[in-house]
């Protein structure tokens, strides 16, 4: 995934451990990504493959007993390693922002929307408090809310889970910023507002050249909105390229079998058997060596107990001890 | 196949919502004259954004709401006259989250043969052996029989829910949302079994579920609900294939199939979610509806049959002026 040019955000050997009574749980393990200014990266996993924890190593915004180590992660030239917790804040709401799935929680319940649109751009822009309202009609407009000078004066709980997204995108955006991390932007709204709220944020992101880290566990929408993809499977990305590669020809094991177990209009065929992926996510406590998913893998041999080599040609890169990813084994052209 | 096991004739739901301290209490038509008909062996998806009266349907069909006007008959037999007893013998329920409708202080054993001692069914041997099958139907080893929900997984949980459900031998299982809290890899898993318990048992569903692509895959007749009303029910093929009303295929096409070639599409539904306790005179689908027409915000639509089904539009009446024979949406 590297390319000549530097990245917004590049992130190498990603790690992140959580202490537990009975062990270390080894939550993200060593995950590598670069993103580049204008493209939108989608990370796609289950729950409990570390995609969400990742979203927020990177802002920051770890819990305390969570130990953080990478040999590199940088924001347009700033170590986010080494920054200080008021740096940081600066960043975040700044040059990076947030959205994340339930807007009512992001919301605060007590304070108008206008306030809280305003708040972001007069802390961190000393701007009067005229321009920071002339911003938030202008963005309420934006994301397509109507009669946007009338809202500010509304609280969260006046607006439908929808609006409410919409405001949560429009504060993302008061301040310009160059990264957006959207976790599960749209997994509580009906499909038909999920629809709005992605192209949207697609329209967005293009428009102002905004990176963003969309993180989902719904292959149609990364499949929808991704330039680039990563396949997270318990703390690793398995498989990482462009959307059109990796749904086009996909490499890991999981990710096949992942496309297989959801009904596909137009290809599976009505009623028939859904694939399915035996077993459970192993435990990441304590010792955890070779690929994570051969205990549910068809194509598991000895040699995946190992270490698992990296394999593909840049961008499109998988981990796997098979050099196909098992494509010829399960009949799938090279 | 061909025998109704449920019907909804005219069925309502009005509740009365006040509106700030003082206000008055105004009518909010939930459901909204519904009927429906299922069929033996028949999976009927339940389609709808939130609010729509999904679950309020789900609700009354299962006895925990009174209908406020029309029938609900069960095998021809009116349920208002049987008490909840006798339907949910016939009746039951799974619900989405496997988190919260299984009691987290009761073993799985207790859990899945609690509907046998509500029922009186059995004694404890009996039961035992009942409660065993059942698991092993459902695909959990009787290992899990002294264990909590805590110690299972989402997966493991569901069939839990679903084995409880079973146990009874009902005729029909209202699903709701069954597979929205799970994983991908586990929801096709949940989706076979009940694919499979349905052949295997001649088990009628009513699948209610905001997921367009898994209600195609498993339903055999749609039903497409907007503000408390079905504005368009047909066969899984004509719907999918060639939708009618236009909200249907609104909601079509916000399905995200994982096609990277196809950007995020428009569904044309301009405005919100109306209100439902000011629905939209008229039509009440005519402010989000791009073929609307002055007719529509006048004057309601009819039912006007359709194959399997029927459809709530006045393009598709004969005797509206705006009727359009030739129209697909």
């Amino acid at each position: 995934m590297n390319d000549t040019a530097t990245p917004l955000l590049g992130v190498r050997g990603l790690t992140l451990d959580i202490p537990m009574s009975s062990g270390v749980l080894h939550a993200v393990r060593g995950i590598d990504f670069d993103l580049h200014r204008g493209e939108t990266l989608c990370i796609v996993g289950e729950s409990g493959s570390g995609k969400s924890l990742t979203s927020l190593a990177i802002m920051g915004l770890l819990d305390k007993n969570i130990r953080r180590s990478a040999e590199r992660m940088e924001f347009d030239g700033i170590d986010l390693l080494s920054a200080s917790r008021r740096q940081m804040r600066s960043l975040r709401g700044d040059r990076i922002a947030m959205i994340f799935q339930e807007p009512m929680t992001s919301l605060n319940p007590a304070y108008t929307i206008g306030d809280q649109l305003m708040e972001a751009l007069r802390l961190h822009r000393n701007v009067s408090r005229e321009k920071a309202r002339a911003r938030a009609v202008e963005l309420l407009e934006k994301v397509g809310i109507t009669a946007a000078a009338s809202r500010l004066g509304q609280y969260p709980h006046q607006l439908s889970g929808g609006l409410r997204q919409r405001v949560v995108i429009a504060m993302a955006l008061m301040c310009e910023p160059e990264l957006i991390i959207a976790d599960e932007p749209t997994t509580a709204l009906d499909v038909t507002i999920q629809a709005q709220i992605l192209s949207l944020l697609v329209e967005l992101t293009r428009e102002m050249g905004v990176a963003m880290i969309l993180i989902t566990h719904d292959l149609g929408v990364v499949a929808r909105v991704a330039d680039k993809v990563g396949v997270m499977y318990a703390g690793e990305l398995v498989e990482t390229g462009p959307a059109a590669d990796v749904f086009g020809k996909p490499l890991h094991p999981y990710t096949r079998g992942l496309l297989r177990c959801i009904p596909q209009p137009g290809k599976t065929q009505r009623g028939a058997e859904l694939g399915t992926i035996p077993g459970i996510v192993p435990s990441l406590i304590g010792d955890v060596q070779g690929c994570a998913f051969r205990t549910r893998c068809p194509h598991a041999i000895d040699a995946c107990r190992d270490a698992i080599p990296e394999r593909g040609t840049p961008p499109h890169e998988f981990l796997c001890v098979h050099p196909d990813g098992a494509r010829a084994a399960e009949g799938e052209p090279a | 196949m061909n025998a109704p096991v449920l019907e909804l004739r005219n069925v309502a739901k009005t509740y009365r919502v006040k509106q700030g301290l003082f206000g008055k209490a105004k009518p909010l038509n939930a459901v909204n004259d519904v009927s429906l008909t299922l069929n033996k062996g028949e999976v009927l998806g339940l389609v709808g954004e939130s609010g729509c009266g999904k679950s309020t349907l789900a609700k009354i069909l299962l006895g925990l709401e009174a209908p406020t006007a029309g029938q609900v008959l069960v095998d021809g037999e009116e349920i208002g006259g049987q008490g909840r007893l006798a339907l949910a013998r016939r009746i039951q329920p799974i619900f989405q989250d496997p988190y919260s409708s299984l009691n987290p202080r009761k073993t799985i054993a207790d859990i899945v043969s609690l509907p046998l001692r509500v029922h009186g069914v059995g004694d404890a041997t009996s039961r035992a052996k009942s409660v065993r099958e059942t698991l092993e139907l459902v695909g959990l080893p009787a290992r899990v029989l002294n264990t909590y929900p805590s110690q299972m997984s989402g997966g493991q949980r569901q069939r839990v829910a679903i084995a409880r459900a079973l146990i009874m031998h009902p005729e029909i299982v209202i699903c709701d949302e069954p597979t929205s809290a799970l994983d991908v890899s586990v929801q096709s898993q949940i989706l076979n079994l009940l694919n499979d318990l349905r052949k295997e048992f001649g088990l009628t569903y009513l699948f209610i579920s905001h997921d367009l692509a898994v209600v195609e895959h498993l339903a055999t007749r749609v039903a497409v609900m907007y503000l408390g009303r079905i504005v368009e029910e047909a066969n899984v093929a004509d719907l999918f294939d060639a939708p009618r009303h236009p909200y249907s295929r609104a909601l079509l096409n916000s399905v995200l199939t994982p096609d990277p070639s196809q950007g995020v599409p428009d569904t044309q539904l301009g405005a919100a979610y109306p209100n439902p306790i000011n629905p939209p005179s008229g039509c009440h689908f005519h402010p989000r509806c791009p073929f609307a027409q002055s007719h529509c915000k006048a004057n309601a639509p009819r039912p006007v049959p359709r194959e399997g089904g029927h459809v709530e539009c006045h393009l598709h009446d004969p005797d509206s002026p705006m009727y359009r024979p030739d129209f697909t949406v």
